[in-house]
């Protein structure tokens, strides 16, 4: 479990909630400057495997590797190695836009003239400059969406996690967007970890993909291999190739919340 | 302690910020402090209680301050469900300065809030007797604030939505306030229901404020002091914890 080349190691990963089992097992590795997209139908587990490599669940069993180091056990030095854009909105709506990257970077102990600095240019960047000033509340959601991203990346993260973050956004922002990630893990070797229902996006980006499914991961490798291994010529089409054309359930995330809730009331 | 800072920061601006809700929490104590103070006034004078406004007020202080107290800590659930806690927790800070500096962020509002509801009470006609002691009052203050935003916290790290939140203050911030001699003197009482004020923490609180401004401590300002500082260190320790303990 120590690779030196690895930034991401799982290995036997499993979470259970109660009977229901998110993650089933699961192991794959991601080197230093890779961009590796995570895909797979709602519900299929990608944020709770995302969760636990970030420290905000514990695994059933198995065993993770970031940066060199556990997210069990160093939880501190993982999570000063990563950054991430969530699925579902963490902003302070109460905050303004430069509080909120502000609040970022002193939690992320960014020197006060660097975090001057950056702040200003990522705010720039994603065209949100003019309005860092107004409360969060007031934005629309892909304008919070673009305030999220600049603000995972203020700290110039090892590793950069990121959940739909394409998700509402127009095809002029998502490049724009990805070219900025693009650049900074050519110029900072730093490693991308995303998932994305935009199978060309994913086909785009990502040097490599696995394919999650119900928990387990079905499928690995680049994304040409991806397709040449299903005989298909889209990635959309090897996907679906893969992980069958049934509609999943929206989400497992209401009933993850409620065995939480029943978990957190018994403790 | 610049993690703290921002922290504590954070939650003053939310404070200041939202009017409708410092004017909202302000029409409680004032309500209470009319409709009692004026409604019992002349009962408890004939009683031979004395002036009521002046016993009452330091009660309706220490309300204010449970309840926006209570109500900052448990403000976690709400960033929770809008997601903020989900930042704060993947950050590389210690749970301990996240929960102190919230904490400390809560009970400065908590304070505040008190001060306000103590000035407000001016209007009903209430006037400390001793100037002298009034930094001590604000000691009694902050402790109590301290207090009640440290249980908040640690019930909220518990809870995953905001169902629960009428559970809380119906058995938990109302029986605090009401059976905190809040409202009664706790002198001639049956003898329950002085037990359960003496378990009550609010009572220090309250008679600490009783204590320094009218000068009428029940069981006397080194008491309500040992009593208060003791809790919020048990509380703040018990919050840690179990905000360490939060899984998302």
């Amino acid at each position: 479990m120590n690779d030196t080349n690895k930034m991401i190691q799982v290995k036997n990963l499993i979470k259970k909630f109660d009977d229901f089992t998110a993650v089933d097992n699961i192991s794959f590795s991601v080197a230093q400057g890779e961009i590796f997209a995570f895909l797979g139908p709602n519900g299929a587990g990608k944020t709770t495997t995302i969760k636990m490599l970030t420290t905000l669940l514990h695994p059933t069993s198995g065993e993770m590797n970031l940066n060199g180091y556990n997210p069990v056990v160093d939880k501190n030095e993982v999570r000063h190695s990563f950054g991430i854009v969530f699925q579902d909105p963490s902003l302070d709506d109460e905050l303004t836009a430069y509080e909120n990257m502000e609040f970022h970077g002193v939690l992320y102990k960014v020197p006060k003239d660097v975090r001057k600095n950056r702040v200003e240019q990522l705010l720039k960047f994603v065209e949100l400059w003019d309005r860092r000033n107004d409360l969060v509340k007031h934005f629309s959601g892909g304008m919070k969406r673009r305030l999220e991203i600049a603000r995972g990346l203020i700290h110039h993260p090892k590793i950069l996690f990121l959940d739909e973050p394409t998700l509402g956004l127009d095809p002029q922002t998502r490049n724009h967007i990805w070219n900025y990630i693009k650049d900074l893990n050519k110029e900072e070797k730093m490693t991308v970890f995303f998932t994305t229902h935009y199978m060309e996006e994913a086909d785009r980006v990502a040097s490599r993909i696995a394919i999650i499914d119900n928990g387990k991961i079905i499928s690995q490798g680049s994304p040409q291999e991806l397709k040449n291994q299903t005989q298909t010529s889209s990635l959309e089409d090897a996907f679906l190739a893969l992980t069958g054309r049934a509609i999943r359930e929206e989400e497992a995330g209401p009933i993850d919340h409620l065995r939480m809730r029943r978990r957190m009331w018994r403790r | 302690m610049s993690t703290i800072y921002i922290l504590w920061l954070r939650q003053l601006k939310r404070y200041f910020r939202s009017k409708s809700r410092i004017i909202g929490s302000l029409a409680q104590p004032l309500l209470f402090l009319l409709a009692l103070g004026f409604g019992f006034g002349p009962i408890y004078q004939r009683a031979g209680g004395g002036n009521y406004i002046e016993f009452l007020a330091p009660g309706i202080i220490a309300m204010s301050i449970i309840f926006t107290a209570i109500f900052s800590g448990i403000e976690i659930i709400w960033d929770r469900q809008f997601g903020f806690l989900k930042e704060t927790l993947v950050a590389p800070v210690s749970r301990l300065n996240i929960m102190v500096g919230r904490t400390l962020g809560g009970a400065t509002v908590a304070s505040l809030q008190g001060i306000i509801v103590f000035l407000i009470s001016f209007i009903a006609g209430f006037r400390p007797l001793n100037v002298i002691l009034l930094p001590l009052a604000l000691v009694f203050i902050a402790l109590t604030a301290l207090l009640f935003t440290a249980l908040g916290t640690a019930i909220a790290s518990l809870l995953e939505d905001m169902q629960g939140f009428q559970l809380i203050i119906n058995f938990l911030v109302m029986p605090l306030f009401f059976l905190s001699g809040a409202l009664f003197p706790l002198e001639g009482l049956p003898k329950t229901l002085v037990t359960v004020a003496r378990l009550d923490p609010l009572s220090y609180g309250v008679d600490g404020l009783r204590g320094t401004l009218v000068n009428a401590a029940h069981f006397g300002l080194m008491t309500d002091f040992l009593v208060l500082g003791a809790s919020v260190v048990i509380l703040m320790v018990i919050g840690s914890y179990l905000f360490s303990k939060i899984q998302i």
